[in-house]
């Protein structure tokens, strides 16, 4: 009943129960083990208490004894409660042992640093409030960088290098392997794999400020091809604007407060403090998981995102209706 | 009884006094409404000189508008040039002397239109409320505003004093 209330009532695509990694597995597999064994346990525990409730209740007498009475000894009777605590003794503490070296040894696992030969390095900088990722390349023209949504593919190994640029976040995705701060100053290794394809929901897990709550991301594993597809079409600069409108919303954006935090790779637009939108369209969500990325949305965000996700660091943009339009078929356009 | 209600009732408005200076509005918008004159770059005028303005910028009583101005000095690189107030390729902005006048609206001014040799112009790249915080916090590096407004550390290694802390000079 536990295991159906655990596996049932969780959200399918953010949600440690149902492992879609090996690492994840692992923890999932403690995790159960810990919750099973220990419900039993609790289970037993009451059973006994309320034996021995009612069983006293049944054998009280309610004469009251003398002062001086002299109390006869029962050896018998202490030999069996010895004996019962001193087995109990015991089998916590073989029980706790065995929790204690099965929670050590996972841990151990699930914590080492995996085989990099084959792993692809995803660089992910926490922000307030959103995610900065950069898949690391030698080369340096092979190098992405988006944000709030990490693609990877199925079966290999990934190798996050985790950062911060403002205060203390923490990376998780409950699918795919357990939490790690992401700390100023340092950084931190943390591998991941996904075993098969789907998206996963993660959440900044360490209290950050004002909208540490709205600080999601998509972890998006697909197979190898289709990876290699979207890694392609992320290398590429933004598409240049086709219709009159996309040239004149790309003329707004560039002439607008935009520039100071966005960049667009292939255009002027080189800021490092928002998100890169060189390919906006083409991610799932806006605002770091807050919004779908729809027209609406956009729309909304861009003209007062303060009433989205108020203290963002974005301000309100004054835009009139044409060249909002027009800045909102650009944006669209960036695939 | 009637005073200690009185010694009550005292201490809850001057405490309560001193809650504007943390208030932060979601919706922001300049605390000076009417534009100032951006583009005169000279203050010397033929013939009379003009009137003073005395802009009153708000936010230089706001701590949380002032960090926000800390916060964007370094967001938007001012400190590429001018340094962490001592100034490189740009002028220093932590000492008394101001090329192009160091009240509010002219460095207001300054910030929209530029100045010659060097300061670019960030007219309608950086919201006007933005610039205001801007303003104010350039005038706490100097020592000119109020102690418990100013900010009083950095966010990383200070090689100086906190603007809380400086003290402004006095010819």
């Amino acid at each position: 009943m536990i295991g159906l209330l655990l596996s049932g009532i969780a959200f399918a695509a953010q949600n440690a129960l149902d492992p879609a990694g090996p690492l994840a597995g692992r923890i999932n597999s403690l995790t159960r083990v810990m919750i099973y064994l220990l419900s039993a346990i609790f289970i037993i525990v009451m059973i006994v208490l309320a034996i021995a409730a009612f069983r006293r209740q049944r054998h009280t007498t309610p004469e009251p004894e003398p002062h001086n009475a002299v109390i006869p000894p029962q050896h018998d009777r202490e030999q069996r409660l010895s004996r019962t605590v001193t087995a109990g003794v015991l089998l916590s503490v073989a029980i706790l042992f065995v929790l204690l070296v099965s929670s050590f040894l996972i841990g151990h696992k699930v914590f080492t640093s995996p085989d990099r030969s084959n792993a692809l390095i995803i660089e992910v900088n926490g922000r307030q409030w959103w995610w900065d990722v950069r898949y690391d390349h030698p080369v340096p023209s092979q190098i992405v960088t988006t944000a709030n949504e990490i693609h990877i593919p199925v079966g290999r190994p990934v190798v996050l290098r985790l950062g911060s640029n403002d205060v203390i976040h923490s990376f998780w995705v409950p699918n795919l392997h357990g939490k790690m701060d992401m700390i100023p100053g340092r950084t931190q290794e943390f591998a991941l794999q996904a075993d098969r394809a789907g998206v996963f929901r993660g959440q900044c897990a360490e209290y950050c400020g004002h909208q540490h709550a709205h600080m999601a991301l998509l972890v998006i594993a697909e197979p190898e091809d289709q990876f290699n597809a979207w890694y392609q079409a992320q290398l590429q600069p933004a598409p240049a604007p086709s219709t009159a409108s996309q040239i004149n919303g790309q003329k707004v954006f560039l002439s607008k407060p935009c520039v100071m935090c966005h960049r667009i790779q292939g255009t002027d637009a080189g800021g490092r403090l928002g998100p890169d939108l060189t390919h906006v369209a083409s991610r799932q969500t806006i605002a770091a998981g807050t919004l779908n990325n729809s027209r609406e949305h956009l729309s909304q965000w861009i003209q007062n995102s303060q009433d989205v996700k108020p203290g963002n660091r974005m301000p309100p943009i004054p835009v009139n209706g044409n060249d909002l339009n027009s800045l909102l078929d650009y944006v669209q356009s960036l695939k | 009884m009637k005073r200690y209600w009185f010694i009550l009732i005292v201490t809850v408005i001057a405490i309560s006094s001193g809650c504007k200076r943390e208030q932060r509005a979601f919706h922001e918008q300049p605390p000076v409404v009417h534009t100032v004159d951006s583009n005169t770059v000279m203050q010397l005028p033929p013939g009379a000189s003009l009137p003073v303005q005395n802009v009153k910028n708000d936010y230089e009583q706001n701590a949380y508008a002032l960090s926000e101005g800390k916060r964007l000095f370094s967001a938007y690189n001012c400190n590429g040039c001018h340094s962490m107030g001592g100034g490189g390729m740009g002028p220093a902005l932590m000492d008394e002397k101001w090329i192009y006048g160091g009240k509010p609206e002219e460095i207001f001014s300054t910030i929209v239109a530029g100045r010659p040799n060097g300061m670019p112009s960030f007219r309608g790249r950086v919201p006007d409320f933005q610039i205001w915080q801007l303003a104010a916090y350039v005038r706490s590096m100097s020592g000119q505003l109020r102690k418990d407004a100013a900010p009083t550390r950095d966010d990383h290694l200070q090689g100086r004093p906190p603007e809380s802390m400086t003290k402004q000079k006095s010819d």
